[in-house]
């Protein structure tokens, strides 16, 4: 039962291997015949679209869940995990997506939390915590709040909690999607490092560049089983995309302008403050003006958190700014209510569609009423139409491929994807002037995703405005006729996505960059402000 | 279709769990006290049967569904106003003031004093709202403390020189005249109260505006989701202090069968507590319209049963022992059975996806290493 000599007495065997891994779990795609092999001291890649079952599969590795069927082998030994805490006793160390780090805290604190008897949590603590960061080259102040620090150097908090804890394998899951490309540099030089020191890293991404540029050997997951072991040397990132998708790659790429000259949406002089939790009053939004044409997708870049969602919120009408006004199809919507806007024809895809798109407990047919309760065919004067909604329900479902086997079923029981089909739906059944989409294809199977961007494409041709925020730089690109790029609650830069590279568009996402964007052939995109 | 078929045998099942484990517990515990529980709800059902018992119990029911219903619709908001009881007793206190005091023919003063008891008790639940939506500030907090506030009101103004007269050791507020006194229906021994009417079309309106109109879908989203509700145009704050009157002005008519056909004043001995009782009956009838008219009775028959209970020898405690049980198991069977219908769906669905992303696997797999 000793790691040490585990590891020793089986060098040849890999440091994990899954062997027929099955998983039934309610809503979402399962797991099954799952096989990978990772071998020692490298840095292994789990691709897949998102839904494909990549983090349940880290889950059931990590032991937060128990595969129906199979078997987990560590340094060539058949391993049980009751929960995570077998998990870290065995060397295996989960970095979330989302971090679990207490604000308040100063980086040792969070660090030693839940492992004191490690080192202590003085000297013995903060020797350990040194001498870590300085060997993998993480750069970790100890006595630093957690808050104070921005997302990188959470990250690197996180994989110190990791290794504090002794683990020799590491999964990292999506831990590029929080970072600007820069970011993502830093950290994949960080990951070399510990590979360099013999530890294994399992990264699960759906970025095929980022793929190929850190990994030593490629696992591919689609739908929830392995259908391909690949080395980067060997593919490119088209065939891996395919391997991924199971068939040819759906662009989000817009064929043929469709731009007017009519103003559908115009947002002038924007300001918005919020206050933050603690108490304090922030400027959230400042100086935000901007209109998107009939026809026209306005694409907003930006690392999360920087007024995005504050943005589609005023846009909405859910949050009231101090000043500028908002004006949708020649009125002045700045002052009507969220249900108003609704009705005068701002469809909404919100970015969080558990908490602001669906009434998870409720069934379908009357998720299909939310947000349209006072729109046909929904009701009659104050009187709900029930008969009617449901048969619009059965519509949408057959009409936008919502997976489920009827309308009585309760939103919840949908998997990620459907759910997001069935907003789509809704939101295009009433034939919207303006499309407010907040990460429209987050979250969603890639079938899915490649139907919405066509459903966005198609109402677009018919004179459709579509606001579009999105951290997926691809998507931006690909669907944007006009880019803007929102940096601390400003529209700090634009760029014109026909030329832009993601490169380009993140050093202006983490504020390096400003103004009219032009691309350049060496890369480094725009002019310095 | 067989979705539906388990639906229809899931909202069987979960009544049944509820009043099969109701009964064994009761039962243990009767034994527990070394008394035979076979004899006692023998005892129960005979009395609870004769004729003047089941008067009884149905007049007693009326002011408990209208407390339910008053509950309720706070209930489907996730609003838990507490404080029906006291919105009912200051409600039928100004009624009975205003109603003794006016002396007008009886299709006018009936309702006069329907709508004052109606008004006041939407006032006293509005305060509560009021500060929910403008300070933040806890309904069940400022409920229950309205609660005590009422009863002070009440007992300064029940005074004599103030707003009652003394009758014996008792303080009541002037009788209403007879033109105030609401019909009733001539059953035997004792009459029915009219009331029952009233009960029964606020319970149908109750049903319609909360199932079949914009205004209750938007109450129930929000109780859904206070989040997706916002965003789908519900203005959050202004439903909370709608439903919070709303509730309020149901809680007014809680105290209405009793003033207008029993009573005709508010003295010290008006019954309280049906506020309480009434969110008691809402858990058990599952804020549904029918649902809580059967707890109404139920319980009406568990009061009337009970007294019986003592005289054949039964510990006093043994029916409100019985009252908790129930609550306590059905919230608990209605949880348990709901969470199961939840997984069985979702694990209907899972496995539909499962088998579909199964053939399409092997479909790619094969393709792959071709």
């Amino acid at each position: 039962m000793d790691s040490a000599t585990g590891a020793a007495g089986a060098d040849a065997a890999p440091a994990v291997r899954l062997h027929g891994i099955t998983k039934r779990f309610p809503g979402v795609v399962a797991n099954h015949d799952i096989d990978i092999t990772v071998r020692r001291g490298t840095v292994h890649a789990l691709v897949g679209e998102n839904g494909a079952g990549k983090s349940t599969l880290m889950k059931i590795l990590y032991g937060m869940q128990q595969p129906d069927e199979g078997t987990i082998v560590l340094d060539g030994e058949t391993v049980t995990f009751g929960s995570p805490a077998d998990a870290i006793s065995r060397g295996i160390g989960m970095v979330h997506q989302h971090f679990m780090l207490a604000d308040n805290l100063t980086v040792q604190e969070n660090v030693v939390l839940g492992a004191e008897k490690l080192y202590g949590i003085r000297g013995g603590a903060r020797r350990k915590i040194t001498e870590l960061s300085d060997a993998y080259g993480l750069n970790v102040r100890p006595d630093v709040l957690v808050e104070d620090l921005g997302v990188a150097d959470r990250q690197r908090v996180e994989i110190l909690k990791v290794l504090y804890r002794g683990a020799r394998t590491l999964i990292l899951d999506e831990p590029t999607a929080v970072l600007v490309p820069q970011e993502v540099d830093a950290l994949f030089d960080n990951l070399r490092e510990l590979k360099a020191e013999g530890l294994t890293v399992i990264f699960i991404s759906h970025k095929l560049g980022e793929v190929l540029s850190v990994a030593d050997d490629i696992t591919v997951i689609r739908r929830g089983t392995t259908v391909a072991a690949v080395h980067p040397s060997e593919t490119t990132p088209k065939q891996l995309a395919e391997l991924m998708v199971g068939s040819e790659l759906p662009s989000p790429e817009t064929r043929e302008s469709t731009v007017t000259d009519v103003p559908m949406l115009t947002v002038d002089g924007l300001r918005l403050s919020a206050t933050d939790t603690d108490g304090a009053v922030r400027t959230v939004l400042d100086g935000i003006t901007f209109t998107i044409r009939k026809g026209e997708v306005l694409g907003v870049a930006g690392v999360e958190g920087n007024g995005q969602a504050e943005l589609v919120e005023a846009v909405m009408g859910m949050r009231h700014p101090d000043r500028g006004t908002v004006t949708l199809d020649g009125d002045d919507i700045s002052r009507l209510s969220t249900r108003r806007r609704r009705e005068d024809g701002i469809g909404y895809i919100p970015e969080d569609r558990h908490r602001h798109g669906l009434l998870l407990d409720a069934p379908l047919w009357e998720n299909r009423m939310l947000g349209h309760v006072t729109e046909t065919p929904n009701s009659r004067g104050q009187v709900l139409d029930l008969k009617a909604a449901r048969t619009d329900t059965e519509r949408i479902v057959s009409e936008y491929d919502v997976r489920t086997p009827g309308i009585e079923v309760t939103a919840s029981s949908l998997s990620g994807g459907n759910q997001q089909k069935l907003i789509v739906g809704r939101e295009m059944s009433h034939h919207p002037k303006l499309l407010i989409a907040a990460h429209p294809t987050r979250g969603v199977d890639v079938g899915a995703q490649a139907q919405i961007w066509d459903q966005i494409r198609e109402a677009r041709r018919e004179g459709l405005a579509v606001l579009l925020i999105s951290a997926d730089l691809d998507e931006l690109i690909g669907l944007s006729d006009t880019l803007r790029v929102m940096y601390r609650g400003r529209l700090v830069a634009d760029a014109d996505p026909a030329t832009i590279t993601p490169e380009e568009l993140g050093s202006a996402m983490t504020g390096a960059a400003s103004g009219h964007l032009e691309h350049h052939e060496d890369g480094t995109g725009g002019e310095r402000s | 279709m067989k979705l539906d078929r388990n639906r229809l045998v899931l909202a069987v099942a979960a009544p049944l769990l509820a009043v099969v484990t109701a009964l064994v517990i009761t039962s243990l515990i009767i034994a527990a006290t070394g008394e035979d529980p076979f004899r006692a709800y023998q005892v129960m059902l005979d009395f609870g049967s004769k004729s003047d018992s089941q008067v009884w119990i149905i007049n007693k029911a009326v002011p408990y569904y209208l407390s339910a219903l008053a509950v309720a619709i706070g209930f489907r908001m996730n609003l838990f106003n507490i404080g029906v009881d006291g919105q009912y007793r200051i409600a039928a206190f100004f009624a009975a003031v205003v109603g003794g005091a006016l002396s007008l023919p009886g299709f006018v003063q009936i309702p006069v004093i329907i709508l004052t008891a109606m008004v006041t008790g939407a006032i006293w639940a509005g305060i509560a709202g009021v500060l929910k939506t403008t300070r933040g500030v806890s309904e069940v907090i400022t409920t229950i403390m309205l609660n005590f506030t009422a009863g002070s009101l009440i007992g300064y103004f029940l005074q004599e020189g103030r707003l009652a007269e003394k009758d014996g050791n008792l303080f009541h507020t002037p009788d209403i005249p007879d033109s105030g006194h609401f019909f009733t229906f001539p059953t035997n021994p004792n009459p029915v109260g009219g009331f029952i009417v009233v009960a029964v079309l606020v319970g149908a309106l109750y049903w319609f505006v909360i199932n079949r109109t914009r205004f209750g879908f938007d109450l129930r989203a929000v109780g859904r989701s206070e989040s997706a509700a916002e965003a789908s145009g519900v203005s959050v704050k202004r439903m909370v202090f709608t439903s919070m009157v709303l509730s309020g002005a149901a809680a007014g008519l809680v105290g209405m069968p009793t003033l207008l056909g029993e009573s005709y004043n508010y003295g010290n001995d008006f019954p309280t507590g049906i506020g309480f009782t009434g969110i008691a009956l809402a858990l058990l009838g599952r804020n549904h319209a029918v649902g809580m008219a059967f707890a109404a009775l139920l319980w009406g028959f568990l009061d009337r049963t009970g007294s019986q209970l003592e005289l054949e020898g039964y510990a006093q405690e043994i029916i409100e022992v019985m009252k908790g049980v129930i609550v306590l198991c059905v919230v608990i069977a209605y949880e348990l059975v709901r969470r199961y219908g939840l997984r069985l769906q979702q694990r209907r669905v899972g496995e539909e996806l499962a088998a579909q992303a199964r053939d399409n696997g092997t479909n790619d797999k094969a393709g792959v290493s071709a």
